[in-house]
């Protein structure tokens, strides 16, 4: 009974603050909205029983990538454009129309199918009793250990290209 | 225990407002975020199915899905920061150096 009530609370502050984020002229009002939106999440993965991707959330999205996002909108000063209307008139009509279209798509999508798939040896009560952590740990080290090693070069890439792109050019020296 | 289906709808809404953050806003920081936020609903998807069938395989799934989104912002925000440098501007109605 408190889980769904906590549920439910989670999924509309999840959704009014998402909506905030993209109707908020200011984008550091958006960016902190979207934090709002990030917990909210990491409030409901929580529930679902995935502690661990719950701190997860909370580290890396509303932690790391929104401290960056932070950084950069104070880096650039953006006062003069926090006066323009979000978009012009006709963008927002046909953008709020499209998006409007989407969400019945898969509205329709999700009415008309059925979930299948095989069920998988890890219920709740598994996960529960060797612990959220070392049941991923175990998976991502044996059987998903190529992806795994792949992401850490995907990162290292990451890395330089945003060094390279983000350095100034220094006038040659002749 | 909130029905699957439920979980799943808040998934599409989220994705939803997403897209239309997408196509609306004309500042390349909100954009971004805008993606940032469609990602976060389909981590959500992936949670709640990798819950409904039992299986740890969402759960590392969502792991990648955040990794690509942490090196995609680390590019990405490079990107609008060397934009800016060139053109004192990040609205995208004013970088329009590929129009015909």
């Amino acid at each position: 009974m408190m889980v769904t009530v906590l549920l439910y609370l989670f999924g509309i502050l999840a959704i009014l603050s998402a909506l905030g984020m993209i109707f908020h002229k200011n984008p550091v009002y958006s960016a902190l909205f979207l934090i709002v939106t990030f917990i909210s999440l990491a409030s409901i993965y929580a529930l679902l029983g995935a502690q661990f991707l719950s701190i997860i959330q909370v580290m890396v999205y509303a932690g790391a990538i929104m401290v960056l996002f932070m950084f950069v909108i104070m880096l650039l000063n953006l006062r003069s454009e926090i006066r323009l209307p979000i978009g012009r008139p006709a963008q927002v009509f046909f953008g709020i129309l499209f998006g409007i279209l989407l969400l019945l798509e898969s509205f329709l999508v999700l009415k008309s199918g059925t979930l299948s798939g095989a069920i998988g040896n890890f219920p709740q009560s598994r996960i529960d009793s060797i612990g959220s952590v070392q049941a991923i740990g175990n998976l991502l080290f044996t059987k998903y250990l190529f992806p795994f090693e792949l992401a850490s070069i995907l990162l290292l890439v990451g890395m330089i290209g945003a060094i390279v792109l983000g350095r100034k050019k220094l006038p040659k020296e002749s | 225990m909130v029905p699957i289906s439920n979980l799943l709808i808040l998934a599409a809404i989220l994705f939803a407002i997403g897209v239309i953050g997408v196509l609306i806003r004309r500042n390349a920081i909100v954009i971004f975020m805008s993606i940032e936020l469609m990602l976060n609903s389909v981590n959500l998807t992936l949670v709640v199915l990798a819950k409904q069938l039992q299986s740890l395989d969402g759960q590392i799934f969502m792991l990648f899905v955040m990794t690509v989104a942490a090196a995609e912002v680390a590019v990405g925000l490079a990107l609008i920061i060397s934009a800016y440098r060139l053109r004192a501007t990040v609205h995208v109605d004013e970088i329009n150096l590929l129009r015909g």
